[in-house]
Formats: structure tokens, C-alpha cells, sequence
């Protein structure tokens, strides 16, 4: 059964509460699939922290392992729980009261 | 607690409804108030646009128009990738009181999720796993 849209929500903003993984991510949404090696090559994190934060997101599918070269495993975003989330934030940021205030103000000139 | 689904608004607005309907069905109305400029084709499956400040534009489908009284489009998710197809309804319903209009705006649609995107994160993540524990297999029959 895949998880349901609450469970996907919940890992996702999980996920980004913490900054060391947002900047994991932002890296991997920005340079592609990296190795653990490379995420530490490019971060303010230790190897073993990048290690421990990949273990969770991988385990919320926010990024997948793959096979990379040199048998290194490589860790690529993936956005489908991304956009559930998105989804969630774009009811919330969406915004009805400046325009029907101006359209009030429009018809009252 | 549930994903919003829908928005809801409604306004008193101390104006008949055709005026108010003018301001939501018309380029020259939109423009006025909602975008910094607009085009509509007022039809059901009429396109219409709209542009705001920082270059964001809004393309929009009509979908009901029942003047003087209902109004309603679609249009794209905000924060989606433009090429994704889902979007969100919008309807106003114009209600006379009095001299005047009551305004309701819906918008639904927000907790819309298409299978697939979920059914790839879901079979992305095993399919990732797999080929990792592959790689330890390999690594450790070679050790």
C-alpha cells in the first residue's frame, strides 16, 4: 500500500525542519544525483552525518539510492512528495482577501 | 486533520450584480483589479490570462459562465511545475441584496493527487532499495 497524503505530508515537512537535510536536498535539486562523498565534499556536514540524514529520507522516499560508479551508491531527489506537500503549502499561501479587497475598493471609485 | 481542499470566501459588496459581474467577466474589469493586465474569451473552454507584478502569469480555462449569476475557471496549481496538469476550480456566485452583491468565492481542488506521482515515489523508493541491497550482495561476495 503506498503511504497515504498525510503520512507523505508529515515525512516531507519533517524532512525539511532540519537544515542539514534541507541543504542536502537543495543540493541534490540543484547539482542531481550526488554520493554521499560528494554531498560531503559540498556541505558544512561530516560524512557520517550526511550518511544518517540520507538514511531517513531514503526511508521517507524522498531520495532514492542508485547504483553510481565506482560501486558507490548515489542518492537522487525525488519529487512526488515534494509536490504533495507543495500542494498543501499552495492552499495555504493562496490568497483571496487583497483581491476581493480590491476588487471592493475597484467598484466603490 | 485534513489536507485544505477547498477556500472559501464571501464579500458584501454594496454594488448590483452586474456591475460586479462586469469586473469578474471582462479583460477591462480583471485588469482593474485582480491582474495588471487580461484577456478573456468568456466561454465555457474560453481561455483566458492574466499577468501580475514579478512576471507571473495565470492562464485560465473558463468553465461556467451563467450570467449575471455563476462564473467559474480553472487554472494551475501556484508552486506546481508549469507542465503539471493539475489544477484548481474556481467559482464565484453572485447572490443580489438588497442594492447590492453577495460575493463567494470557492477554490477547490488543493488536495487533488494524481495516482501515478504517488504510485512513482512509492515503487521509485522500492526499486532504490533493491539496487542498493544488490550492491551489498556484490560487495559482500567479492569481500
Amino acid at each position: 500500500m503506498p503511504p497515504d497524503i498525510e503520512t507523505v505530508a508529515e515525512q516531507v515537512f519533517v524532512a525539511l525542519a532540519d537544515p542539514s537535510r534541507r541543504a542536502i536536498l537543495a543540493a541534490l535539486a540543484s547539482g542531481g544525483p550526488a554520493t554521499a562523498t560528494d554531498l560531503a565534499g559540498q556541505l558544512p556536514i561530516t560524512r557520517q552525518g550526511i550518511a544518517k540524514h540520507l538514511a531517513l529520507l531514503a526511508e521517507a522516499g524522498l531520495v532514492t539510492a542508485e547504483p553510481g560508479e565506482r560501486r558507490r551508491v548515489r542518492y537522487r531527489l525525488q519529487s512526488a512528495p515534494m509536490q504533495v506537500a507543495q500542494q498543501f503549502l499552495a492552499a495555504l499561501a493562496r490568497d483571496w482577501d487583497g483581491p476581493l479587497d480590491a476588487l471592493r475598493d475597484h467598484l466603490s471609485r | 486533520m485534513g489536507f485544505p481542499d477547498r477556500i472559501e470566501r464571501v464579500v458584501e459588496i454594496a454594488h448590483p450584480p452586474a456591475k460586479v459581474w462586469a469586473a469578474l467577466t471582462t479583460a477591462e474589469g480583471l485588469a482593474s483589479w485582480f491582474g495588471n493586465e487580461a484577456s478573456i474569451d468568456l466561454r465555457p473552454g474560453g481561455s483566458a490570462h492574466m499577468t501580475f507584478g514579478g512576471g507571473h502569469i495565470a492562464d485560465m480555462r473558463v468553465e461556467r459562465v451563467e450570467e449575471p449569476t455563476v462564473f467559474g475557471y480553472t487554472w494551475h496549481i501556484y508552486g506546481l511545475p508549469d507542465d503539471d496538469p493539475r489544477r484548481t476550480y474556481v467559482e464565484f456566485t453572485l447572490e443580489p441584496v438588497g442594492a447590492g452583491t453577495r460575493l463567494t468565492v470557492v477554490e477547490s481542488g488543493f488536495a487533488q493527487l494524481a495516482d501515478d506521482a504517488h504510485h512513482k515515489a512509492y515503487d521509485g523508493n522500492t526499486g532504490g532499495w533493491a539496487s542498493e541491497l544488490a550492491e551489498l550482495v556484490e560487495y559482500l561476495d567479492a569481500a
